[in-house]
């Protein structure tokens, strides 16, 4: 199992005769992902096989609404990179066609665009992943997003990130361990995001597939203290966790939108006390996170064999992981 | 983005809502000159800088006469002015605002921000006028009411009632009141802005609400359908090289530290600021380079890195994905032939091509340091700085 896609998933790509859409659909394709579908306005009718620099290993059909692409090909997740301006629209025109999952990874869109949607989206029971993120993946199935492929591995880790690039280096270090992966999310670094890191870990609670969980966060807001809230009282499965941002300085926006300490609020120091309280085990260098959850699943998997002595230790810090021992 | 007090009033004019008399000046005769047009017999100068916290560095003046607003003026102009916001140099004073004293009687606290965990606008107001609002939210919770506002449907009339009530006000006061948080609302969402702060919003002897200090920020994803407030930026107000940066898409922030860095992505730069910090150095900057890192942009990058005199060595960590290493390796390369570099340089490339990047850096003349990995790479830092 994985949570959100696998290999059924049906993928519609909006706005796939772009530049950005024509790469990474090739590269979704190439990834063996079930893309059944594009949508570009006044496109429609047409099969698309990618441009002179980016060639598709089979042509799409292209659709002038994404609901006449749901009637014809069935599809049940999207994938959008159509340009900021436009997203949002393109996110409620995806809601409208019934689609299920909803994948924007478009960067840039205007936060009260997306105040307006939220709620919208989240009544219609569809789930919205970003904007502004890489994606999601289920290692070996599917694809939905711009993530480099192969540095994944099918397996039993869920993970969870807010971030693009350290979202990769925390799988490479997971792959390179021999840990691999159920599924990959993600969420994206803007304040208002339609899949918080709540709701991932929720399903990956609930995924019998899912045997440990990776949460990556970073500076600003207080998603991650709700996770945390969240994860002390219902999760049962062992989480690695990393805080990225110690030594941003506050009042300044390091990249991402969200990622800001406003008002002595949202700094790493508080949320890692917080996951930490929460049984979360929290690295203190980004460079420790595969090989802290080697430990812990091997630490885990001594506890099930009657074995009660835990202590884990990293190159940084020793940790201790009392939530497994009451387990 | 941010905007001077005396364009946040501007923008407040703009749309109704009440801010006292005021004009900027940008030198003394203008300074004199604008308390002559407002009239009245008390006068404030406030010095105009992106930073809060003026009152309290001597940037703002109250003047009983004329000669008073010129001595002070010339006092606060071209001043370098700390606060607990600029740094210990604090920020040079380059604009004055001249605005009118008024019959204070109250001062309240009045803010418009978004609440990211329920993904709604909020705004709140507080009898505690004219004290650091973090400092209330620590002491006395309490005393700031809040309101979220459904943006669907946008701020009520009730909801400004209700806090205009928590505010302790009646008859005339209460009835302004109410208009100016409507009118606020509007002016907030009409101009994308992620913050505004009234503090003090004051209550004047002639039953008047009027905003007396204003600070506003913007989202910049929303900039590019207000030209208006584009033209408020204040390069003066920037860190140099975070225009120049700029210039080059390149995402930038100076820091005080000796180690500088080249990272793409945002994620990932913090948390190679923060493996810079373990390896015992300090991180220079934040850079994300992004997602279409070219020779270009790299060498852009470099440039922007060795043009701050504290850096004493430079971690470059890149995990490729649709940037590929090899191209990024050839920019650095590059890069090091244009910009003289004495100082080492820790190189770090994973994901896509990252071995045949490997090969273009250790066959070029410079001598980098190649590390394999993120723990590697914190090792060669600490070397390099025992060096």
């Amino acid at each position: 199992m994985s949570i959100l896609v696998n290999k059924k998933s049906r993928v519609l790509v909006q706005g796939i005769t772009g530049g950005e859409g024509t790469y990474h659909a090739s590269q979704m394709l190439l990834y063996g992902t079930n893309v059944v579908a594009g949508v570009t306005p006044g496109k429609g009718g047409t099969f698309y096989k990618g441009n002179e620099k980016d060639v598709f290993n089979k042509p799409v059909e292209v659709f002038n609404t994404v609901q006449d692409a749901v009637e014809k090909t069935k599809a049940d997740v999207s994938v959008i990179f159509v340009p900021a301006q436009f997203a949002s629209d393109a996110i409620l025109e995806a809601c409208n066609a019934e689609i299920k999952v909803i994948v924007c990874i478009t960067e840039g869109i205007p936060t009260r665009d997306m105040l307006n949607l939220i709620k919208h989206v989240k009544k219609s029971g569809a789930t919205l992943i970003g904007p502004n993120c890489p994606g999601i993946i289920t290692p070996g199935e599917c694809k939905v997003g711009i993530m480099p492929g192969f540095i994944h591995k099918k397996g039993n880790i869920g993970l969870v990130s807010r971030s693009g690039t350290l979202t990769y280096e925390a799988v490479w270090q997971l792959t390179e361990r021999g840990l691999g992966q159920s599924t990959c999310i993600g969420i994206g670094g803007d304040p208002i995001i339609g899949t918080q890191f709540i709701d991932a870990i929720k399903l990956f609670n609930d995924d019998p597939k899912t045997e440990a969980i990776v949460m990556i966060g970073e500076i600003g807001g207080s998603a991650e203290e709700e996770a945390a809230m969240y994860i002390k009282k219902y999760v049962t499965k062992p989480v690695v966790g990393f805080i990225a941002g110690k030594t941003a300085p506050p009042g300044r926006r390091m990249g991402h939108a969200g990622a800001i300490i406003s008002g002595g609020k949202g700094t790493a120091e508080e949320k890692i006390k917080i996951m930490q309280d929460a049984g979360i085990v929290v690295c203190t260098s980004p460079a420790d996170i595969g090989e802290t959850m080697k430990q812990v699943l091997s630490e885990k998997r001594k506890i099930k064999n009657g074995k009660h002595k835990i202590k884990i230790k990293t190159k940084s810090k020793s940790l201790k992981i009392s939530k497994l021992k009451k387990k | 983005m941010k905007i001077h007090e005396y364009q946040a009033k501007e923008i407040l004019r703009k749309y109704n809502v009440p801010v006292p008399k005021s004009i900027v000046a940008f030198n003394i005769d203008e300074a004199v000159e604008a308390a002559k047009k407002i009239e009245g017999n008390v006068w404030v100068v406030k010095a105009q800088i992106h930073a809060g916290g003026r009152g309290k560095g001597g940037g703002v003046k109250v003047a009983k006469s004329i000669d008073e607003v010129l001595s002070y003026s010339k006092k606060i102009l071209g001043m370098q002015l700390v606060t607990h916001q600029t740094g210990a140099e604090g920020k040079k004073v380059n604009r004055l605002l001249i605005e009118q004293g008024l019959n204070i009687e109250k001062e309240f606290y009045v803010g418009i921000t978004l609440d990211r965990s329920r993904s709604e606008n909020v705004i709140m107001v507080s009898t505690e006028g004219g004290m650091e609002i973090e400092k209330v939210a620590e002491e006395n919770p309490e005393k700031i009411i809040k309101e979220a506002i459904n943006s669907e449907v946008g701020m009520q009339p009730f909801q400004a009632r209700k806090l205009a009530f928590a505010l302790g006000l009646s008859g005339d006061a209460f009835k302004n009141c109410v208009k100016f948080l409507l009118t606020l609302y509007q002016a907030y969402q009409a101009t994308d802005a992620t913050l505004f702060e009234i503090n003090p919003l004051v209550l004047t002897k002639e039953k008047n609400i009027i905003a007396l200090d204003a600070k506003m920020n913007f989202d910049d994803n929303a900039l590019y359908r207000h030209p208006e407030i584009v033209a408020l930026r204040d390069l003066d107000e920037e860190e140099p090289l975070e225009i120049e940066a700029s210039k080059s898409n390149l995402n930038y922030i100076k820091l005080d530290g000796n180690v500088g860095c080249m990272v793409n992505g945002a994620g990932l730069a913090m948390a190679t600021m923060d493996i810079i910090k373990l390896a015992g150095g300090d991180p220079a900057n934040f850079l994300d380079v992004g997602g279409g890192a070219n020779p270009q942009t790299v060498a852009e990058g470099f440039r922007i890195i060795l043009a701050d005199k504290n850096v004493k060595a430079i971690l470059i960590n890149i995990f490729g994905g649709i940037v590929r290493c090899d191209r990024v390796a050839t920019g650095i390369v590059e890069a090091a032939k244009i910009v003289e570099v004495k100082i080492p340089i820790v190189v770090r490339l994973a994901g896509t091509n990252a071995d045949i990047a490997s090969k273009i850096l250790e066959n070029s003349e410079m001598k980098f340091s190649i590390a394999t990995n993120l723990n590697d790479a914190a090792e060669k830092i600490t070397k390099v700085l025992a060096a």
